[in-house]
Order: structure tokens, then sequence, then C-alpha cells
């Protein structure tokens, strides 16, 4: 089994690196790169993202045929992809940070900022929340409703399709923090920094 | 529900814990790497390193104490003490660090904050406040505490907000060290005024004082490091008490 997290200098991955290469031990190939070639044939990816929306599709585009190798992974040959953070906002169709900007339309539905009800709540969203588990999940298995997982974002994916959503957690409002469509998964929290539950999820995704 | 958080901190000097946790079991007291596995373990919600490393030539050496940690360590980890530059961040970052907080750089040049914030994204830059009081407002220090930068700690921490910092560390130098609890009067106004977290930092002696940094000074999570260090209380026990107080927090 190989696994590729791609490398497409969107901020710091050192610590989703560590975390898959802790729960793979040897079992599981864990490479990190953008060659196109690797990831056309490697079993799962994982798409991080830290940083604005518009710098993470921004540096998408900057490899050449990243986007569309991402394309034909996930949409056309339907293999597995786990989206964390901003990775997983990118499957909007379009997203508002920064600037309007087109996402990879993998998922119907727009990436905006969190209502802070005028200063209430304080942004970014930083720390450990609950989660609410609201359907069955491949990744969530052995994770229990309103487990706790570590957040950092201002910014909130609001699919269109609401039976894409596996959980959300409260803050200001019920906001999305899993979905799963098909082979598609992604989580807004950091399973990487959520201790050992978020291990779990990691473990989950690559023994999917 | 969003919880409060607790950060334990170890200050880190050539690669060495300077106070630590005295427990039995450990190896080797000094290994920072060692100590922030067993405050992990212990249900810390982050791991804070400060870097208090004085010479040069020995500056390096964190980078390997944070590679180390956080192949061990599955929860944020911050580190700051001595970030100069741009470049300092990427290579913490690079090395496992989730989190850089950075003093004396952004009072000196906001535009390391500006540009880092941009490059790295603001969940990552914690700008750290040392204020010391002077008359009815504080005073921003730099150096460890050494140079009066003479700036207005409010206005100031309103100014990194604009430049991208995502928290605010906010130490009183009064209280550091003194174990008598948090400056609330500060912690509270400095949070009324910004819309991004803050961490209260300097003066924890017992329990209470961060139900107080959470209840009155408003913060968003409690830095505290002596009342941890000599097995003076556990994470647990702090988190414990703090839910018995009503406060939420993750257990």
């Amino acid at each position: 089994m190989n696994v590729i997290i791609v490398d497409y200098n969107s901020g710091n991955i050192s610590s989703v690196i560590n975390s898959f290469k802790k729960v793979a031990k040897d079992k599981v190939n864990i490479t990190v790169t953008a060659d196109l070639n690797k990831i056309k044939s490697t079993d799962k990816v994982v798409l991080p993202g830290q940083g604005s929306f518009k710098s993470c599709i921004d540096a998408l585009n900057k490899i050449n045929g990243l986007t569309d190798t991402l394309n034909e992974f996930a949409i056309t040959n339907k293999k597995p992809l786990l989206g964390i953070c901003v990775g997983l906002q990118m499957f909007a169709d379009i997203g508002y940070e920064e600037t309007e900007t087109k996402g990879l339309g993998w998922i119907a539905g727009k990436v905006s900022k969190i209502n802070n009800q005028n200063g209430k709540y304080k942004l970014p969203h930083i720390g450990w929340n609950q989660i609410d588990i609201v359907k069955d999940s491949k990744i969530f298995k052995d994770i229990k409703n309103n487990s706790h997982m570590y957040f950092v974002h201002s910014y909130e994916f609001i699919p269109e399709d609401k039976n894409v959503i596996s959980a959300t957690t409260d803050y200001s409002s019920n906001i999305v923090c899993s979905v799963e469509k098909e082979n598609i998964f992604g989580t807004q929290f950091h399973p990487e920094k959520s201790d050992k539950l978020g291990l779990k999820i990691i473990d989950n995704f690559i023994s999917l | 529900m969003l919880k409060n958080r607790i950060i334990p901190c170890l200050d880190v000097k050539n690669g060495r814990v300077v106070k630590g946790i005295n427990f039995v079991d450990l190896k080797d007291a000094g290994d920072p790497v060692e100590q922030a596995k067993i405050y992990s373990d212990g249900g810390a919600d982050e791991i804070c390193f400060l870097d208090i490393t004085a010479s040069n030539e020995n500056r390096d050496i964190i980078y390997d104490v944070v590679e180390k940690t956080s192949k061990k360590c599955f929860v944020p980890l911050t580190v700051g003490g001595g970030i100069r530059s741009v470049e300092d961040i990427n290579k913490l970052l690079n090395c496992g660090a989730d989190k850089v907080s950075i003093n004396t750089a952004a009072v000196e040049n906001s535009k390391v904050v500006l540009d880092s914030s941009k490059k790295f994204g603001s969940q990552c830059i914690v700008v750290a406040i040392d204020a010391k009081k002077n008359g009815d407002s504080w005073e921003v220090f730099t150096h460890g505490g050494r140079n009066n930068s003479g700036i207005d700690a409010l206005q100031y921490a309103k100014q990194m907000e604009k430049n991208g910092a995502g928290e605010l560390l906010v130490t009183s130098m009064d209280r550091d060290g003194t174990q008598v609890g948090y400056d609330i009067d500060l912690m509270s106004k400095i949070s009324s005024k910004v819309n991004i977290p803050i961490i209260a930092s300097g003066g924890v002696g017992n329990l209470d004082h961060l139900v107080d940094g959470i209840k009155m000074g408003k913060a968003s999570a409690v830095l505290a490091a002596s009342i941890f260090h000599y097995g003076k209380h556990t994470v647990k026990e702090a988190k414990e008490y703090l839910d018995s107080k009503g406060i939420p927090v993750r257990i």
C-alpha cells in the first residue's frame, strides 16, 4: 500500500508527515511528493493545506498538471483522498478568503468566513472542540461521538448537499468539520495534532 | 463547545530543560523531549518551548529538540525565543513546530509578522507581548524583558492583530516568577481590545490562578511553567480543577 502526501508548498506539512509515518510504521509506504506519475499510481492521496484558500489554490496551480492529476485520481478513478483543513476547503466550488477564488469543485459549495457574531466569538477558531458525528463515516471507525479534535481556522466549508456532512462542531453555529462523498474524505480539524484519537482517524484512512 | 487550553511551558537552554518536572521515572530529567512527552500523555492541550539559549553557536540545538519532539508528541507545539526572521520561522516549522512565538523581532520589525503570516498563515504566528505596568498603562518590553520599547501594550496588541498574528501570548513582567497570579487587568483589557485569542502567562502559583485567568482575564488559554514543575500539580489535576469550577476543558 502506498500513500502520497501531496507536497505543493502549501505551508507547514511536517506534522502531517510525522503523524502518518508514526501510524504507518512499516506496513504502509508514505511518500511526500508532487510528482504526477507517482500520484497517478499511488493507492491513496492526502491533500494538506495551510494558510489561505487562495494561497493553497495558487500553489496547486503553480505545479503544472497537478490539479488535472488530482481530478483524475479522485473523480475519474475514484481512489481514496483525504483533505485536511484548507485541503478539505479546496473541495468547494469557490472560496472567499482574500479574494473570490475558484476551488477544485469536487463537492458543490462555498468557503466563507465564520460568522463571529460581531466579535462575540474570537477568530481564528483555535483549540480543542468536540465533533458531533452526524453520519457514519469510514474514517470515524471506533471514534466516539463528542470526541475532541484540534481546530485552527477562520473559514468554513458550506456544502450544498448536506448529505456529504459527516460531522459538525459548535462554534457560533454548527460548522461543518468533516465530509465524506464516496471516495473523498475531508476534515476541517487537524487529525495530525489531535492526539491519539486523531492518529486513529489517520489509521482508519490508511486502513480503508 | 470550544475548550479552554492548558499549555505547559518548558524553558530550554542549550538543548536542556532549565526547570522541569522532577519525576523519578524520568531517565533524563533535563531532556525536553521526554518532558514534552509526559505533558502530552498527561493531557496537555499544547506544548510550548521557550528557547533561552544565550550564545549564538548553540542556537541550532533547538531545531534538533523540536524535530525529535514532533515525532513523539501529536498535540500542537509552539516554539519561541530568539526568532529573528522569516527564515528562522521557516526552519522551525520544517522541523515540526506548529506555531512560533515572536517577541523582540515583532517589535523591531513589524514586517516579520506581516510577511510570516502571509507566507505560513496566521494560524502559526503567535506574537508574544511582555508587558510591564507603568501608571495606568502597560509598556512592551523586548530582549527577554531587558529593554523597554516604550510602546503601549494595548495599541501594540491591536496592531499585531492587524499585521496577521493568529494569537497573542501576553506575559505580565510584574507577575512573572512571583506566583501571585496573572495580571488580570492586563489580560482582560487586551482580550477585550482584540478579536484573536489570547494566552495568559506570568505569575501562576496555584490552580485558582488558572481559573481567574480564564474567567476574569478572558483568556482562551493559560500558560504555566512552575506549577507543573517538580510535580506540584499535574496537567490532569489542573483540568479537573477547572472542570469543577465550570470551565470547559478537554478531559
